[in-house]
């Protein structure tokens, strides 16, 4: 998102520039690099192989996530109707695949979003306090390191406690836990990209502060802020989950992981495979998303 | 350090007592008439004005006085010293095993950086830090309590102390913890072995043990040092899942308790105590960086 930007930013020189490559070939040209770093890769794919889970999750032939069948069936078994419960069934009968491919739609999306809401709250505050720095630097760090004091997870549950258990409510938890701690990631690259050549040519051409933060400044911090991007999504998806197994999280009766096993915890031995098979996608998935934030890390430090 | 847990401390204030009535139809119940809370109210000095409320509360924290738990009607301070003697326990054995082990994988990973040692103990830590407390949990319960059977699944002590509770919340918190600590110690050993007075050390034919045990780790250890302060505030949060899921009577469970049933005298004073734990454990780490590194100066 933050490439297109750069793009045309650099189009405004005196001298015409080399005609950039168009944004997917930039992006495959990155995604290209990540096969120097055998880790990146196995992030990567297993990343991509959730987000395509939860993207086909309408079309693959699963059975519906509520619907009861037979409770306790082991996996392999066949479902009522002749087709093959690959997974077996939960306690309530219901296709546990099913149920744990539905779960990375619903936790993907929700993180995804609160991820984003978080970046464009972190991003101008961090923005507002690394370029216009003064009175707005005190007073935003200090609120940021007051919100940073709460460990993660009180505040999660404080928040959601007090505005109630929703999607939305997830999401503005979310905001008050990371938006600080990404203020603080921008302020510091903002600190030390504001005093680059092209922030003072900007600035004597008499562009307004919002036009350098946010086509000067914000595209040319990207690449440490798309590995933290990507260590987020991690958190946000452990948080969502946590926040589920808390009996906090969104609401049922739809399937995410964390209710998965908050539902499968108290049946004990009976429910093992119940509560083992969504802590595997839930591990598998974060350790993702952190493998492949330590690929591009590594690729972006060598060049 | 003092102005933040006076913001923290009003934020909470402002949080959970603005709406009087609410206060009231909380400790009172929810059966309660609007007159009998209006009458708890005036007894109990609700209708001052907010500030002098907050300050008078403020007060009375700082004696250790939180009022009465509305779900356990004892004293909140009574129920907070017992359960933070019990995760105090958790900690310390926690940290007994975590400090020893992560040193000792990050100094061997950091020892000869881009080594096969550094690669497999660098994707171990990556590994157990994603795992998610409360999914490794799981697969633990799974493995020790249901497949084994060696271990209890519940940690809740009920029939006096048994260290077989212990062991499975505490390995899964050092799952969690053990891999950050171990990074920060292997990229801090790993900078320290390529500095010059190491490559002095070697070159002036000092064995290899007696450079990296004198020479390397004492400046090396630096770094984890914070780290490992700055670690408490992770325990923390990691801590109600783990106490949550074995049934642990410990801090994290008491503040889960506290806040699902709405005891917002025992969530200001535990949310207090948490904040205070992490702003002091932080500014612990400051002092003894300083300490530590003559070289920064604040």
């Amino acid at each position: 998102m933050a490439d297109d930007a750069a793009g045309t930013s650099s189009t405004d020189g005196a001298t015409p520039t080399p005609q950039r490559p168009s944004l997917p070939r930039r992006v495959f040209g990155t995604l290209a690099l990540l096969r120097e770093s055998p880790l990146g890769m196995v992030g990567a794919a297993l990343v991509l192989f959730w987000v395509l889970m939860a993207v086909l999750a309408p079309v693959l032939p699963l059975y519906d996530p509520l619907e009861p069948l037979t409770p306790f069936q082991s996996m392999g078994a066949t479902a009522p109707d002749g087709g093959t419960l690959w997974l077996g069934t939960d306690h309530r009968g219901r296709d546990i695949l099913s149920r744990v491919i539905w779960s990375s739609q619903r936790v993907l999306v929700w993180a995804t979003l609160a991820t984003v809401v978080a970046y464009i709250f972190g991003m101008a505050m961090g923005c507002v306090a690394g370029y216009l720095g003064g009175w707005w630097d005190e007073v935003i760090s200090f609120f940021a390191n007051v919100l940073l004091s709460f460990p993660v997870m009180i505040l999660f549950v404080i928040i959601v406690t007090v505005l109630g258990a929703s999607g939305m409510n997830i999401v503005i938890a979310v905001t008050f836990a990371s938006a600080p701690a990404i203020m603080r990631i921008v302020r510091g690259l903002i600190l030390d990209l504001r005093t680059r050549d092209y922030v003072y040519a900007a600035q004597t051409r008499g562009e307004s502060p919002w036009f350098i933060m946010l086509v000067e400044l914000l595209p040319n911090a990207r690449g440490p802020l798309i590995v933290d991007a990507c260590l987020r999504l991690g958190y946000t998806v452990v948080a969502i989950a946590t926040l589920g197994f808390l009996g906090l999280g969104l609401p049922p009766p739809e399937p995410d992981w964390g209710m998965m096993i908050k539902e499968a915890v108290p049946l004990g031995s009976f429910a093992g495979r119940e509560m083992v098979i969504p802590a595997l996608a839930l591990s598998s998935l974060i350790l993702g998303f952190n493998m492949l934030a330590d690929g591009l890390r590594e690729i972006s430090l060598r060049d | 350090m003092v102005l933040i847990m006076a913001v923290v401390s009003f934020l909470l204030f402002a949080l959970f007592e603005t709406d009087k009535l609410d206060v009231a139809g909380k400790v009172l119940g929810p059966y309660s008439s609007v007159e009998q809370r209006e009458i708890w109210l005036e007894n109990n000095g609700y209708n001052e004005p907010f500030l002098k409320r907050y300050v008078l509360w403020v007060g009375n924290a700082l004696r250790g006085d939180f009022g009465q738990s509305i779900e356990l009607k004892v004293p909140v301070s009574q129920v907070l010293g017992d359960r933070l003697a019990n995760t105090g326990m958790l900690a310390l054995a926690l940290f007994a095993l975590m400090i020893p082990i992560a040193l000792a994988m990050g100094i061997f990973a950091g020892m000869k950086e881009g080594s096969l040692r550094d690669r497999t103990i660098s994707i171990t830590a990556v590994a157990t830090t994603s795992i998610p407390e409360f999914a490794s949990a799981t697969l633990l319960t799974a493995i020790f309590v249901f497949w084994l059977g060696w271990l209890p699944g519940t940690s809740s002590m009920s029939s006096g102390f048994e260290w077989q509770q212990l062991v499975l919340p505490v390995a899964v918190l050092l799952l969690y913890d053990v891999g950050y600590v171990a990074r920060m110690t292997r990229a801090s050993m790993a900078e320290v072995m390529t500095s010059q007075y190491v490559r002095t050390a070697i070159l002036k034919g000092i064995p290899y043990r007696r450079v990296v045990l004198k020479h390397a780790l004492r400046n090396a250890l630096i770094a984890p040092f914070t780290v490992i302060m700055l670690q408490l505030n992770w325990l923390l949060s990691g801590v109600i899942v783990v106490e949550v899921f074995f049934a642990y009577k410990g801090f994290g469970s008491l503040l889960y308790d506290a806040a699902l049933f709405g005891d917002i005298y025992l969530i200001e004073a535990c949310t207090l105590v948490a904040v205070f734990v992490a702003v002091f454990s932080q500014f612990i780490s400051d002092v003894g960086y300083t300490l530590l590194n003559p070289r920064i100066r604040f």
